[in-house]
């Protein structure tokens, strides 16, 4: 049987003395569409950025193609396992800068028609390239964020409430994004949202609760 | 030498001090014992140091005149150092910085022969060496720190796309090595016009024609810009991993 894509096991996170997740247990397949829910405050994000390798656990194991994720350099293990955050911060001065960026952390010359099929595919017209970051509107930044992370595709993408500050409009077509992505690339999400049209587009639920799992058989 | 300054013209000079302990006190600004320790503290720490470099100039002995550079280089860390609010190894970093920078100016004018190798003239450059070294790491300390809160989430949306440290950190390690120059960089445009900074000054006031003091001048504007970026470079390249864990996470 093929080894789990991602597997987490008994991770503890404190912080002050105050426990934040506790005995995690979680395993993650190539291809899975997983929501992990949960009232705020429960460790959802803690959760997420611990698999992202933005934090690390106070105890317990995470382990990535059954390998710990130490044993990865962490700019190549964020690189396949992506993170985007809740709400989206831009940098630079316009769109372009944000783009090119993965361009060149990997030393690669920008792919402009990829970046102008990318803003396309999130209903951005090629005029958004040039753009001041600074002229977008919050929904639009988010899919600026979203495109940064999917120009190099990575095997997992976690998303942090990406949509949870915007309006119908922007939401469907992030998620409509999303789910091209698991389905049509095989690409593994890991979803934390309170919404519930994204609940059901998931083939598994994790529920969090003070910092404890759920998971609904 | 036309030096007239004697202990009673000195006495007279504390009336200076009475000026600002007395706008101290009319607008209550809390000073006054601030002041009066400044004032305590210079008063020793020149005498001390008067009779130290006076002893050290007639001794004019190689391994004495380094051993004060050092020590010069030591106090210029430390203070560096206490200025970093906090980042790690800030002592060390800010030792090898001042060092580097001091050594290489150093050695630059040696070579071109604008200075002597004898106490007189190697400890006071090297002094205002550190000194301008120092203030340039503790700006570009100051820059980090602020930057690093101020931009934390553009930090981590880059590390989060798999950025390395340095590639995470660039625009605000650029930033910082711009702080610590500017000020350099600022005061040499006025140089002359605003200000007839100390090594012209002091100079002219030892009597010398002031066209050959401008060449001394000259020579301090090209060493302390010369030290300023080399200390501001070597400090804030060392100092922004300092922000990270050894996971490559963005410290708290």
């Amino acid at each position: 049987m093929e080894a789990p894509l991602l597997k987490t096991t008994n991770l503890e996170f404190e912080v002050d003395g105050k426990t934040i997740l506790k005995g995690i247990t979680l395993t993650i397949e190539k291809g899975d569409f997983l929501t992990i829910t949960g009232p705020s405050g429960s460790g959802k994000s803690t959760l997420l950025k611990i698999i992202a390798s933005m934090l690390s656990p106070t105890e317990g194991k995470l382990c990535y193609q059954n390998k710990p994720v130490e044993e990865y350099e962490p700019t190549d293990y964020r690189k396949e396992v992506s993170y985007c955050f809740q709400t989206a911060t831009l940098f630079g001065e316009t769109v372009k800068d944000n783009l090119t960026f993965p361009y060149d952390i990997r030393n690669q010359p920008f792919n402009e028609k990829k970046a102008l099929s990318a803003l396309k595919s999130v209903g951005l017209g090629k005029e958004y390239l040039t753009k001041s970051v600074h002229a977008l509107s919050g929904g639009e930044k988010q899919r600026v964020a979203l495109i940064r992370n999917i120009l190099f595709m990575p095997k997992v993408l976690l998303l942090d409430e990406v949509t949870s500050a915007l309006d119908e409009e922007n939401q469907t077509i992030i998620r409509s994004l999303i789910r091209n992505l698991n389905q049509e690339q095989g690409i593994t999400i890991v979803w934390v949202t309170h919404n519930t049209v994204e609940i059901q587009s998931s083939n598994r639920i994790v529920h969090l609760v003070n910092g404890e799992m759920e998971e609904p058989k | 030498m036309n030096l007239a300054i004697n202990n009673a013209s000195l006495l007279f000079a504390t009336a200076l001090v009475g000026i600002a302990l007395i706008v101290v006190y009319k607008e209550k600004l809390g000073l006054g014992k601030d002041i009066l320790i400044g004032v305590v503290r210079a008063v020793i720490q020149l005498v001390a140091v008067g009779f130290l470099l006076g002893y050290v100039f007639n001794l004019n002995n190689i391994i004495v005149t380094l051993a004060l550079v050092l020590v010069i280089i030591f106090n210029a860390s430390f203070n560096a150092g206490k200025k970093s609010n906090g980042i790690s190894n800030a002592f060390k970093i800010s030792f090898i910085a001042i060092l580097t920078a001091t050594s290489l100016t150093l050695v630059v004018l040696l070579l071109s022969g604008a200075v002597l190798f004898i106490p007189s003239q190697v400890i006071p450059i090297s002094g205002m060496i550190a000194s301008n070294s120092m203030i340039a790491i503790g700006i570009c300390y100051r820059n980090l720190n602020a930057k690093f809160k101020d931009q934390r989430q553009q930090v981590l949306e880059k590390l989060a796309l798999g950025a390395n440290l340095k590639q995470a950190s660039i625009t605000i390690v650029r930033d910082s090595i711009r702080s610590g120059m500017l000020p350099t960089i600022e005061s040499a445009k006025t140089i002359g016009i605003v200000s007839l900074p100390g090594m012209m000054s002091g100079l002219m006031f030892a009597g010398v024609d002031p066209t050959y003091a401008i060449k001394y001048q000259i020579m301090v504007t090209f060493m302390l810009l010369s030290t300023t970026s080399i200390a501001s470079v070597m400090a804030s390249y060392m100092a922004y991993k300092e922000f990270y864990t050894e996971s490559k996470q963005l410290k708290n």
